[in-house]
């Protein structure tokens, strides 16, 4: 059985908590709102701070089937409505020939029949679940073309999908929908204005290192806050990628790996790739600069002990 | 901080489905429509059900419900932030200023309004005069008037915008103004049906598998085709003055001629002028782009400001094989310091760069400057741009097939690989 929808927005930051993403009150705000008004969460922020992981965690505490769909270029109904399946039509065809069938109505309807019908993510999403309304998750929505953003758009607004030769299929019960996008184009308003939208900021120091407990239990509780500090630090420079959350929890587990308990500058060079991921970032930063950050962290924490 | 401001007709949930919460939020939406936001009836309808969904418990609750109706995009958070914290803080002081601003600005502005008409009714008045006394003179002879246009055209054509008279100046504009891009396209990942497409479109065969005639023919696909994104990256500093305008008309034309441009100007700093320039009055998007942009005719720090269209805009609007055309004459005043990098960035990651220089009339030009000579390896294509005739020449190299690389730009690029 599925859990029920929370009932506030505190039960909404418990209910992430229990899947282990730590939420500040701002994402749990509209992600409420998301849920008890049935509208879709549109989340954009950059690569690496869990926008993806909303919806997985979502369904996972509310027990909900979680259907994804990953957008790319060229994205379209074929592959992300529904398809038929062209070659046991065929051989329907061919069968119905050998068995003398001349109706060709009543050969249409057989081959157009949802015994026919391939269900893609979106369709899929629209049918009757046990375990109740699924997650549906719209990820990296900028990557597809314009064309199938104004398909979407008829899709949430009224949770339907009409395949000529079948008719309309409406939604059951109405899916909870989780668009991301990572801005590599801006979406267009008027798919925006029918979600709530969030932007997903990186998180403070405290909320990240909590995450970090959470997610990295193996790095204790020094090297934590090393990393933390030190993520922090980075993400005030002028890079070309600024590390994520998805960053931190690496390097954590990384450095956990290799037995660090304490960061030292060459530590930090050698695994600066599990950090950042273009080479002008690392470049950059490799030897007196990442010293000198490290220095500065260093000094903020014994300055400022944990508490 | 907590609680909210719920007496002296601050909003208050207590009377009931709407009343004065609602209220509020209109006041408010309208404060945000103001500030330039694009709130609509729509949204306001949507805010009130979530408040009344999400509480009036926390003031950060009550916070976070309107954000998420509200705004749009990242860059609306500051605006929203300051609106928010004006007006909820104090609904009545922000409904004074409204109140005194709502008619200084409906009220005089009639007379602005006016001023702003008469400028260009006047200018459309004097046009119509200056025309007038001509026609007089020669009525029936309107065919000898028409050649003389074209002739006239003709000689604008291969004047340089630098010389151009201020009437020069205006006809070019018009002329500019009228430039379409041919739409050269390119092969996208989706398909439309096609006599001879090389794959075979299944669903479309099947369906003409139940007419009488049975399965007779494969129906076939081919790619569709588009014309990819452009972005255009216009220098504004002092040594390019006399073309900015120009280039600014040219930009506005290409912008509402066609979907996906993005625009750019740099000097000292990068502004993005894309949207301002979406607007179809050309001088209400120039007044719009100019007031964005804060360094008119100053120095330029190219490799600065490609720094920055490489960090902050490159991913989001150089997707699906994006061309670049950057109008610059490489002058940089920082001696082209991490240049060449920079440039190598964007090369890589757009289809193709064009680089359009206004210093390339010159027969005897040679990529001396520091900064032609970082830039130069890193380009597809070298043009002039300094005519109407060498912009519709551009139009026609936007056309892969049909320019190949100018055959001094590799001369050069091989020079400069030597070095």
């Amino acid at each position: 059985m599925p859990s029920a929808k929370p009932a506030s927005i505190d039960a909404t930051i418990e209910l992430l908590k229990n899947g282990d993403y730590i939420a500040d009150r701002s994402l749990a705000t509209v992600l409420y709102l998301a849920l008890k008004l049935g509208r879709p969460l549109f989340c954009e922020g950059e690569a690496g701070v869990g926008k993806t992981e909303i919806a997985k965690v979502l369904a996972a505490t509310l027990g909900r089937p979680l259907i994804r769909l990953q957008c790319y270029e060229g994205l379209d109904v074929n592959s992300a409505v529904y398809e038929w399946n062209y070659s046991r039509q065929m051989i329907e065809i061919r069968l119905a020939e050998a068995q003398g069938v001349h109706n060709r109505d009543e050969l249409a309807s057989d081959i157009f029949d949802e015994r026919f019908l391939i269900r893609r993510p979106l369709l899929e999403a629209l049918q009757p679940h046990t375990e109740g309304a699924p997650v549906l998750l719209i990820d990296e929505l900028d990557r597809t073309d314009e064309p199938f953003e104004a398909y979407l758009l008829e899709v949430l607004s009224d949770f339907q999908v009409t395949i000529p030769e079948l008719g309309t299929i409406r939604a059951a019960e109405t899916p909870i929908v989780i668009i991301t996008s990572n801005r590599t184009r801006e979406i267009h308003d008027a798919l925006k204005r029918r979600c709530f939208y969030h932007w997903v900021d990186y998180p403070d120091l405290k909320r990240e290192l909590e995450i970090l407990k959470v997610k990295a239990p193996g790095a204790g509780e020094r090297l934590s806050r090393q990393v933390v500090g030190f993520v922090q630090e980075l993400r005030k420079l002028d890079l070309f990628k600024s590390p994520g959350v998805a960053e931190s929890i690496d390097w954590a587990t990384a450095l956990s790996e290799l037995n660090a308990l304490d960061l030292d500058p060459k530590t930090v060079n050698d695994t600066l790739g599990v950090l950042l991921k273009y080479q002008d970032d690392i470049q950059r930063l490799q030897g007196s600069e990442a010293a000198e950050i490290l220095r500065k962290v260093k000094s903020d924490i014994a300055a400022q002990p944990l508490g | 901080m907590d609680a909210l401001p719920d007496q002296a007709g601050a909003p208050s949930g207590g009377e009931g489905r709407g009343g004065k919460l609602a209220t509020n939020i209109v006041h408010f939406a309208r404060t945000l429509r103001t500030a330039g936001l694009r709130v609509g009836p729509g949204q306001i309808l949507r805010a009130i059900e979530a408040v009344e969904a999400a509480g009036l418990r926390k003031r950060d609750d009550f916070y976070w419900t309107l954000h998420s109706v509200f705004v749009n995009r990242r860059d609306q958070r500051e605006i929203f932030d300051q609106a928010f914290h004006v007006y909820w803080r104090n609904p009545r002081l922000l409904e004074k200023m409204m109140e005194m601003l709502l008619p200084s600005i409906s009220v005089p502005a009639d007379p602005e309004d006016k001023k702003q008409l008469s400028r260009r009714l006047q200018d459309a008045l004097q046009a119509g005069k200056g025309e007038a006394p001509k026609e007089e003179g020669e009525p029936p002879e309107v065919e000898v008037e028409a050649t003389f246009t074209v002739s006239d055209r003709e000689v604008l054509q291969h004047k340089d915008f630098e010389q151009m008279t201020q009437e020069e100046i205006d006809q070019a504009l018009k002329a500019i103004s009228r430039l379409r891009l041919p739409v050269p396209e390119r092969r996208t990942r989706r398909y439309r049906a096609a006599r001879r497409g090389p794959r075979v479109d299944f669903r479309a065969s099947l369906r003409r598998a139940l007419r009488p005639e049975g399965l007779t023919e494969l129906r076939k696909r081919e790619p569709r085709r588009r014309p990819p994104p452009l972005v255009i990256l216009c220098d504004i500093s002092g040594s390019m003055a006399r073309y900015t305008r120009m280039f600014l008309h040219f930009m506005h034309a290409i912008t509402n001629d066609r979907d996906r441009v993005y625009c750019f100007t740099f000097g000292t700093r990068l502004s993005n002028v894309t949207r301002a320039l979406r607007y179809r009055d050309v001088d209400i998007a120039l007044e719009k782009a100019s007031a964005q942009v804060e360094d008119w005719s100053g120095g330029t720090r190219i490799g600065q400001t490609l720094h920055e269209f490489n960090n902050k805009w490159s991913r989001r609007v150089l997707g699906q094989g994006a061309v670049v055309l950057l109008i610059t004459d490489g002058l940089d005043r920082e001696g082209a310091a991490g240049l060449a990098e920079q440039m190598e960035r964007l090369h890589k990651s757009s289809s193709r760069v064009i680089w359009l220089n206004p210093l390339l009339r010159y027969g005897a030009y040679e990529p001396k400057s520091q900064g032609n000579k970082a830039m130069l390896p890193h380009v597809d294509e070298f043009r002039p741009v300094h005519n109407l005739e060498s912009l519709a020449g551009l139009i026609a190299a936007l056309d892969v097939k049909m320019h190949p690389a100018d055959r001094r730009l590799t001369d050069w690029q091989t020079e400069l690989r030597k070095e």
